[in-house]
């Protein structure tokens, strides 16, 4: 699969400090690595391996201490709060472990939520019926079971068509019969619409749906693992 | 088209409709406050004015003895002056079927009935005016009729210059001329003992011997005119007519009181206007910086999908601004409407026709900009906190917070507290500056209930002295002139009569250095029992022999300290001007007023050993017949009694200060339940989470209500001490607002009102105490468990 696309992201010596009070932790030590277009890849490591930190730098959502990341053309290690800002708007879409829905909204309308400021979304219904929810659009979060929210959240996530879809933890929560149906959701968006996706679990047997399998460890890259087939997530079972 | 944020701010608003209601509601209140002081005192003074234009309220007035006609003429020839219109006056007695205590009248020729004029025109209520050269039709002032309940048609039995008349009430009027009515020798106005009456001029003069002449003046200055210059002419011109000091509006005193009287209100407006939007733009500030604290996560959420900072803050403003709005409608619309209640009141107080209801537009755009301004700010610095923070951090569960052991706890007093004490004092502790906001606007809403309540108290007081105390006279009589002090013995030997004591009242302009000032100085003979002078101590002093002795106000608006010299100018009989030395100085709450023993008052005027005027001690059952005596008498000008005069002026400004501490109560109680309910909301949001873990854990809800709770219940009453300081003190910036030279407010703080206070503020904070209790029984336990936020 490697080589097959360009690279969306590409990561070098990436660093990164958290000061946590009188101690630091170096949540990354450098990392190199380049993530291709349309590949959906499995992030796994333990609890402190760095996954979200690295998630949540190619999201846009924090930054580098040391190190340069970039999205295609675009430095993400020294843009702006406002080119920041830019990129998540036009070219992002995450998915986290809490859905943070916002509960006063509905379904339809927390779509509707990114799509009011997106350049080319589609209709949030679509987005809904993308991950089989159509039944459910008017309901509040609050009348929605976890997976329902969860693939909410897809939805909201993929409704704006990002170049890139980053999902933290997404079934996390959920139990894995709601799981699967989550996860089909995210393999069916990656491939109907090429969407580039990196997944954090630490849940092993996810990363048989994976193109490409990122272990971290310590901050590090510890092991890239390309699957000569992605499974389909109904065939796995955890 | 309404887009998805908005929809998500109206949704968020109707879920914190009952925060937001509670912000409102402080602004409301705040702001009803402001705009109810400010648009009575604007419609007050609009009124007046109105009520002065219609009417040709006068500019230059003047007393004299008599005069011929033809001295007119000299006047008006006195540069600056512009209308002039003599007129006829005397003081009189009225004679009240079925009514015991003294009144006393003032009847005017009517206006406009002289040469040339039409000043001080009457403002018609119901009836005509008399017919021309008729002497037994007159006109009466409303407030006096009402209170004697006298119609047209009726007859007014009175004892004009010595000879009984009973004219025919034709008409009920007002007059510019006594919108305030206080009789001589009084300081606050009774309609019932004290009544003006208009007559033609012609049969008046007759019956006043002034036929063709005339002692009294009204007159208006020409544009430009020098009133100073005009009063001094006026004052040499009139001098040997027996003139008595021209004066000016300013010394009017219908006019001067209404002056004063607004001039306090606007003091008040003033205090209040900044007491009540400082208190209401610092809560909000509180309030909606804590609310959008809450609002962390779902920040994080829209800046991870890519909304701008300023998209962000401007979603909140709007809330915030919506909430700002309705409060402002509500706050402008009850203020406006309360300020036309209390005008109104005001207007049936003073006897101005017309109200001219005014709001000042401004004023309310700024009360409202000065609200919108700290709530926005408020909610800018806090959305500034939510957004600084990067999205990644915001969405993760906020870690555990710093808590520690109390400072109680390190002193090793744990042993005595339960576990869930000690939450409530880790949780103060660790919010400090929380904490003490919540308290400093709980305290604030005390304090303003104190100094709301206490103004009763301080009346209550300043009676006791003036008329407990100091002037404790049943009747006051006095004489037509100056009578020698053998009329007392007469007067003694009333039957009825227990006690009697002489004095002589003088009008006087006192002067030192270039300040000038218009009093009374009063004889008072050695040893009296009856009308005394009081020390700071409310203790009775006797008079020095020699000497001039003043009270604490006059002696504080004149510079004046004991040992001074001053001048005396004495404004009837010689006019003279004499050098006293003042020797004393005696605590006075109602006017300032000069005093002097009475031989050494006599000695110093040099016209013999006379008074003019008998303070007597009468039990109530003599009074009716002492009265009837005392009218038979021909010297006696006429009688007036303390105690009616009290009481109704009690009756009147009660209904006006209930009004006005019931609203500062109501004001009190919507801050503290701003306040309050706001507290304890937030807490609960944020902490539903540890209140629903000690739930799952076996906790019950009165357990968990007693965390929550307890430490509101703490605030409250921690910030209710600290209320009545911040109360002492707003007592004291209001008494120093009070027109002084008219009276004295003085702090008179009791029990009662800090344990009205107190309670109003406890009222208040069980009420949302029940509210959040409400809340804190539907607490979903799983829910909340489960997922976050």
């Amino acid at each position: 699969m490697a080589g097959r696309h360009k690279a969306v992201f590409r990561i070098r010596g990436l660093t990164k400090l958290y000061p946590m009070g009188e101690v630091t932790v170096q949540a990354l030590r450098g990392v190199d690595l380049d993530l291709h277009e349309g590949e959906l890849a499995v992030l796994l490591g333990p609890s402190g391996s760095g996954k979200s930190t690295l998630l949540n730098i190619l999201g846009g959502l924090d930054t580098a201490t040391d190190g340069s990341v970039h999205y295609l053309d675009h430095d993400l290690t020294h843009a702006s709060e406002r080119q920041l800002t830019r990129y998540r708007r036009d070219h992002v879409g995450f998915v986290f472990q809490f859905y943070n829905l916002i509960p006063s909204l509905t379904a339809r309308e927390n779509v509707a939520l990114v799509t009011d400021i997106a350049r080319r979304p589609m209709a949030p219904e679509q987005a809904l019926e993308l991950v089989g929810l159509e039944p459910r659009l008017d309901h509040f979060p609050a009348q929605l079971s976890g997976g329902e929210q969860q693939r909410v959240a897809i939805a909201r996530a993929i409704a704006k068509q990002p170049e890139v879809l980053l999902c933290d933890e997404p079934t996390g929560a959920l139990d894995s019969a709601t799981g699967v149906l989550v996860l089909e959701a995210l393999e069916r968006v990656n491939r109907e619409l090429g969407t580039f996706t990196a997944l954090i679990t630490h849940n092993a047997s996810i990363a048989d749906m994976a193109d490409r399998v990122i272990r971290l460890r310590d901050g590090r890259v510890a092991e890239v693992h390309v699957n000569a087939e992605r499974r389909a997530p109904r065939e796995i079972s955890w | 088209m309404i887009n998805t944020l908005d929809r998500k701010m109206m949704r968020d608003l109707w879920g914190l409709r009952g925060q937001a209601s509670a912000i409102a509601l402080v602004i409301a209140a705040g702001l009803s406050a402001v705009m109810m002081s400010l648009s009575t005192l604007d419609s007050l003074r609009a009124s007046r004015a109105k009520f002065y234009a219609d009417n040709g309220f006068a500019q230059v007035f003047v007393r004299l003895r008599r005069a011929p006609e033809i001295i007119a003429e000299r006047v008006r020839e006195i540069p600056g002056m512009g209308i002039v219109e003599t007129r006829v006056s005397a003081d009189v007695t009225l004679q009240m079927e079925g009514f015991d205590e003294p009144v006393r009248g003032y009847i005017l020729s009517l206006p406009g009935s002289g040469e040339r004029g039409g000043l001080n025109r009457l403002y018609l209520r119901s009836g005509r005016m008399p017919a021309p050269h008729r002497a037994d039709e007159m006109v009466i002032g409303e407030a006096f009729a009402e209170q004697h309940g006298l119609a047209p048609g009726d007859r007014l039995k009175m004892i004009l210059y010595g000879k009984q008349v009973a004219p025919r009430i034709v008409g009920i009027a007002l007059s510019p001329e006594f919108i305030y009515q206080v009789g001589p020798g009084e300081l606050i106005p009774d309609f019932k003992r004290y009544g003006i009456g208009w007559m033609d001029r012609e049969p008046l003069g007759r019956a006043l011997d002034l036929d063709g002449a005339f002692n009294d003046l009204a007159m208006t200055l020409s544009p430009g005119a020098n009133e100073a210059a005009v009063l001094e002419q006026l004052d040499l011109l009139l001098a040997r007519w027996g003139g008595v000091g021209a004066y000016g509006r300013e010394d009017q005193q219908s006019h001067r009181f209404l002056s004063e009287e607004f001039k306090q209100l606007t003091h008040m407006g003033q205090v209040f206007s900044l007491i009540f939007l400082g208190v209401s733009a610092f809560l909000l500030h509180i309030v909606v910086s804590r609310l959008i604290d809450t609002q962390r996560e779902q920040i994080a959420v829209l800046k991870a999908f890519g909304y701008t900072n300023l998209e962000v803050g401007l979603h909140y403003a709007r809330l915030v601004v919506l909430i700002v709005l309705a409060g402002t409608l509500v706050g402008l619309l009850v203020g406006g409407w309360l300020g036309h209640g209390l005008a109104g009141l005001y207007m049936d107080y003073y006897r101005i026709p017309d109200l001219v209801f005014q709001v000042r537009p401004h004023m309310a755009l700024t009360a409202t900009a000065v609200t919108a301004a700290a709530a926005l700010a408020g909610t800018a610095m806090a959305v500034a906190r939510g957004v600084r923070l990067p999205p990644a951090e915001a969405m993760r569960p906020e870690p555990p917070a710093h808590y520690r052991a109390t400072i109680v706890e390190r002193l090793g007093l744990q042993e005595l507290m339960a576990p869930v004490t000690r939450m409530i004092l880790r949780q103060l502790e660790r919010r400090p500056v929380r904490a003490l906001l919540t308290m400093l606007g709980i305290a604030f809403a005390t304090g303003i209930m104190v100094s709301g309540v206490f103004f009763p108290d301080s009346l209550d007081f300043v009676i006791d002295a003036e008329f407990g105390r100091a002037a404790r006279e049943d009747l006051a009589v006095t004489f037509i002139e100056n009578t020698e002090r053998r009329a007392l013995f007469e007067l003694a030997a009333l039957p009825g009569v227990r006690h009697a004591e002489p004095f002589r009242s003088v009008g006087i302009k006192l002067h030192k250095g270039n300040r000038m000032r218009r009093t009374a100085l009063q004889g008072l003979a050695p040893g009296a029992e009856i009308h005394r002078v009081l020390d700071a101590r409310l203790r009775a002093v006797e008079l020095p022999q020699e000497g001039l002795v003043v009270s604490d106000v006059l002696a504080d608006v004149m510079g004046i300290v004991a040992g001074d010299g001053v001048t005396v100018q004495v404004l009837d009989g010689r006019r003279g001007k004499h050098r006293v030395k003042v020797t004393g100085v005696i605590s006075q709450w109602v006017g300032m007023s000069a005093y002097m023993d009475l031989d050494a008052l006599n000695r110093l005027l040099g016209d013999g050993d006379v008074i003019t005027g008998a303070f007597l001690a009468v039990p109530p059952p003599d009074q009716p017949r002492v009265l009837e005596l005392l009218e038979e008498r021909p010297r006696v000008a006429g009688t007036r009694s303390h105690h009616g005069t009290i009481r109704s002026w009690n009756e009147t400004f009660e209904e006006v200060m209930l009004t006005y501490v019931g609203f500062i109560a109501a004001m009190a109680a919507a801050i503290t339940l701003g306040v309050v309910y706001n507290a304890t909301r937030i807490t609960l949001s944020e902490r539903s989470r540890e209140l629903a873990s000690l739930r799952v854990l076996g906790f019950t809800r009165a357990e968990v209500s007693r965390i929550l709770l307890g430490e509101l219940t703490l605030l409250v009453l921690l910030a209710i001490p600290l209320g009545f300081l911040v109360g002492i003190w707003l007592s004291y910036q209001w008494a120093a607002q009070a027109p002084q030279e008219l009276f004295k407010v003085p702090v008179v703080l009791t029990a009662k009102t800090f344990a009205i206070s107190a309670a109003t503020v406890l009222g208040a904070a069980g009420l949302s105490a029940v509210v959040v209790r409400q809340r804190l029984n539907h607490l979903d336990l799983i829910g909340v468990l489960k997922t976050r936020e």
